[in-house]
């Protein structure tokens, strides 16, 4: 099943998002994790090559009382991150939400979505891929492999502030 | 010319180009955007997708100019160009890049070439459009006027 924000009733999309969170997030045991909280500014990484799209969606995420910090690619996005970092084993992930582009040169938003599944410290972040394309089996690839949703470009408040809600409501 | 002319001005000016199709309803999401934290986001990012535009342009240029064209450097190009237009609501401008990219992925030189030529014309009209639109803000508020927000019913 997926998730298009825009065409779902917003009952319907909460009842699929609370499922996909209560599957576990992708085969492993569903952990009570405290390693992700939520609290009333959640920090939110923003992947993006568009320099234009990037500026967009930090007003969008600060508008909607997000922290927000911004990537120009997935490498930049992982550096931040401290993937690939051993001392990061037991450490709490910096960030409550990754928000990133499909299309980006080098490594792709699915690509990056894949390596934060991996990690042992990141893989219960949600993560939010957005695409100015509208294909049905890259949206399907993108939830099958753990994104919480997946969302269309342009972006409009309306769309982050139900993402937010959303996200703040299954962590209570 | 007194502060509530100008004001009209701008209404009917702003208007005038979601008429036209210059502009479509996710330029008004960046006005919506705008508060007093950020007061000129609009021009900001307005001002960033000029650069970014001008510069792509330039690219697509030199792209189509070699002797073998690198048809996926040129879709490249022109994806960047559709995704920062519809996010600043450059409609027209987007919409010849949807033809532009359809181009692209039959390797059509020719029909690349004329693709190019309209969406340079369609950059220049709407950055055109933009800076008046700018100045007549620019001018409201110099003679102490607020921005009239624009209720559209899309």
């Amino acid at each position: 099943m997926f998730v298009y924000v825009k065409w779902w009733d917003s009952t319907l999309v909460l009842f699929f998002i609370r499922l996909l969170l209560n599957m576990g997030g992708g085969g492993g045991d569903s952990s009570e994790d405290t390693a992700v909280e939520l609290g009333d500014e959640p920090h939110v990484l923003a992947v993006d090559d568009n320099l234009i799209d990037r500026k967009l969606v930090e007003k969008l995420l600060k508008n909607s009382s997000c922290k927000v910090t911004t990537a120009e690619n997935a490498l930049r996005a992982l550096d931040y991150l401290g993937l690939g970092n051993e001392t990061l084993e037991g450490a709490v992930s910096k960030v409550n939400l990754i928000i990133t582009d499909y299309c980006m040169p080098g490594m792709t938003g699915y690509e990056l979505l894949k390596k934060i599944k991996e990690s042992s410290v990141l893989k219960e972040v949600p993560v939010v891929i957005m695409s100015s394309e509208n294909i049905p089996t890259r949206i399907s690839q993108c939830l099958e492999e753990g994104a919480k949703m997946f969302m269309l470009k342009p972006l409009k408040q309306s769309d982050v502030k139900q993402l937010k809600w959303h996200l703040m409501k299954c962590r209570n | 010319m007194e502060v509530v002319q100008i004001q009209r001005r701008l209404v009917d000016y702003t208007k005038s180009l979601f008429m036209e199709g210059f502009l479509d309803g996710q330029f008004l999401q960046l006005q919506q955007l705008q508060d007093e934290s950020n007061p000129d986001f609009v021009v900001e990012v307005v001002s960033l997708f000029f650069d970014d535009s001008e510069k792509l342009l330039n690219e697509l240029t030199i792209a189509l100019d070699q002797p073998n064209v690198d048809f996926k450097k040129v879709d490249g190009h022109v994806h960047q160009l559709k995704g920062s237009s519809s996010s600043i609501g450059a409609q027209r401008v987007k919409n010849v890049c949807i033809a532009f990219r359809n181009f692209c992925e039959v390797q059509n030189i020719e029909g690349c070439l004329t693709c190019l030529q309209q969406v340079k014309q369609e950059y220049y009209l709407v950055k055109n459009k933009l800076e008046t639109l700018f100045r007549l803000e620019q001018q409201i508020v110099a003679s102490g006027g607020s921005i009239p927000m624009i209720e559209m019913g899309f």
